[in-house]
């Protein structure tokens, strides 16, 4: 075998794998989907969405839980979005080159990695004891919004890296102010990027348990919450404490509120996908 | 009563200048550029040594000169665009018309409408050609569709572009070939109605035809402006300019009528590079 058939060997054995373990992922994601939909599609009606949770499987609803995941996703997009763009901003475009500037990137970059349960704990420390918000949507918002802060930060800083320089040029030599040239060129250039930089995060926050645990989320909250000083329930607190029941009808029960959770994730991602193309689109 | 008298004060200073202008020699619009032992350094690096220079209102002035000489840093200093690059440091004064630029309280932004600038790239913003026209007057606060209308299409004819986008002004600008986006560019910095015009090799990216266009354009804009050019192509230098300025490693090596500096350099450099012995 000469070099020439060995490289085309190689060449085409490393397709065939990437191939199988592109696929491989897709399957175990579509088998687990499978799985949950099969046992749980059976409680998918509207009761089921529109039930206070129970003692009783069969009367067991996720009512509290998806207005708690709504709240907590509402408040959390209030707190995160303006901070963690507005940083972004800030450190690309406004902040001088200095070792302060520099320690502040590399810590936003390890707070990303940070796992969420320290956010948890911190919530717990700062938002429930010292401001005394206790376990309330408030607390766990602000938490969360902790939580995705750095991943919006660094995704804006991204998008904005992403502008062609020569943009910007153009604006200042028409006579923009930086905050022209922001609001002009910048931020319509980057805005799918950041988009699906929120978007992404916020898929992250909407299936965290842990760090809501912590701060005192609970399992069953018999009523909607009237404000945001209220506890609240979220459909991964409500999942994870169905699957620790003995009850069978609880695990068919967790497997609808597992489908009700993706579809909302799906819906997240696919409103992200739609902005970020029409927004390439509107750009060419 | 007060208000009066200020007013009548400022139309007495506009009038002022006015014939200020013309006892300069200047017909309407150029402004003069005098630069006075301006010094430049990146860091430790010193991109410019120390040069003085007048550029007379109304007329083209190529700097040439191999690359990484200083012509487009010295470019740049006129309307201050090094001010964003990092450990940029500059000495000297650089006057417009009389008034040093870079003093502390000159509103860079104000400049910048008075310093039009056309870059090597074209890069027109991905908007439509309207927009990008209007763009430098809706940050001043233009909102008026009239006047936006009127001043956009005065820009695109003065930028030989309107024939040819006048039915499609709400399209993309990136739509547009090289040569046409780089008008538009052109257009875009008219419509702010600058007195200098600065542009950075505008013809670099471009094919002979629209290449072609553009020396037109700079010949006609010339009446009205005070056009500076860097350029690598000594022809087009010879072409369109009335003086062409030669630099070498941050010096101003040679400053003269392009005539001269063509036909008869003073200095050995200069004829070396113009003849292509060197650079």
């Amino acid at each position: 075998m000469n070099n020439f058939q060995k490289n085309k060997l190689i060449d085409h054995s490393f397709k065939i794998l990437g191939m199988l373990f592109t696929f491989l992922g897709i399957l175990i994601l579509a088998i687990l989907i499978y799985n949950i939909v099969k046992v749980g599609y059976t409680r998918i009606n509207w009761t089921f969405l529109t039930s206070l949770p129970s003692r009783k499987p069969e009367n067991a609803g996720i009512y509290t839980a998806i207005i708690g995941t709504l709240d907590l996703m509402l408040l959390t997009v209030l707190f995160a979005i303006p901070v963690g763009v507005g940083a972004g901003i800030y450190l690309e475009e406004y902040a001088k080159k200095s070792k302060l500037s520099s320690l502040l990137e590399i810590n936003i970059s390890n707070l990303a990695g940070v796992p969420s349960i320290i956010y948890g704990l911190l919530g717990l420390g700062v938002f429930v004891r010292f401001f005394n918000f206790g376990g309330s949507i408030l607390s766990g918002s602000l938490t969360l919004s902790l939580l995705i802060l750095p991943i919006i930060i660094v995704a804006t800083r991204e998008a904005i890296k992403a502008v062609p320089h020569s943009l910007k040029e153009a604006s200042f030599a028409l006579g923009a102010s930086k905050w022209q040239t922001i609001k002009n060129v910048v931020l319509p250039s980057s805005f799918g990027g950041i988009l699906t930089g929120i978007i992404l995060s916020l898929s992250r926050a909407i299936g965290e348990t842990a760090p809501l645990i912590v701060v005192g989320a609970m399992a069953y909250v018999p009523f909607v919450p009237q404000s945001i000083f209220d506890t609240f329930s979220v459909l991964p607190m409500q999942i994870f404490n169905w699957t620790t029941r003995p009850q069978q009808g609880f695990a068919i029960a967790a497997a609808g509120a597992i489908i009700v959770l993706l579809l909302i994730t799906f819906v997240m991602n696919g409103i992200a996908v739609y902005f970020r193309n029409r927004w390439q689109k509107k750009l060419q | 009563m007060a208000k009066e008298t200020a007013i009548t004060m400022i139309k007495i200073k506009e009038k002022k200048i006015d014939s200020k202008k013309v006892e300069d020699g200047a017909s309407k619009d150029g402004a003069k550029i005098a630069i006075k032992d301006v010094k430049v350094w990146y860091d430790d690096f010193m991109a410019i040594k120390g040069i003085d220079m007048t550029i007379k209102p109304n007329t083209v002035t190529a700097f040439i000169g191999p690359s990484g000489c200083g012509k487009s840093t010295f470019l740049r200093l006129f309307n201050r665009m090094n001010d964003y690059v990092e450990g940029f440091k500059m000495e000297g004064k650089i006057k417009l018309n009389g008034t040093n630029i870079y003093k502390d309280k000159i509103n860079v932004e104000e400049l910048r409408k008075e310093v039009g600038m056309v870059f090597q790239k074209p890069n027109p913003f991905p908007k439509s050609i309207f927009e990008n026209v209007a763009y430098g007057l809706k940050i001043q606060g233009i909102k008026d569709k009239k006047i936006l209308n009127e001043r956009v299409e005065k820009a695109l004819r003065q930028a030989d572009l309107w024939t040819e986008v006048k039915d499609d002004l709400k399209k993309s600008a990136l739509a547009l070939s090289g040569g046409q986006q780089q008008r538009l560019c052109i257009a875009r910095t008219l419509a702010v109605e600058p007195s200098i015009l600065l542009m950075d090799e505008p013809t670099s990216a471009l094919d002979p035809i629209s290449t072609a266009k553009i020396e037109d354009l700079i010949f006609e804009l010339k009446e009205k402006y005070t056009i500076v050019i860097v350029t690598h192509n000594m022809q087009q230098a010879s072409r369109i300019s009335d003086y062409t300025a030669f630099f070498y490693i941050g010096e101003l090596i040679e400053f003269d009528k392009t005539k001269t500096i063509f036909t008869n350099p003073e200095k050995q450099q200069t004829e070396n590079y113009i003849t292509g012995r060197f650079g």
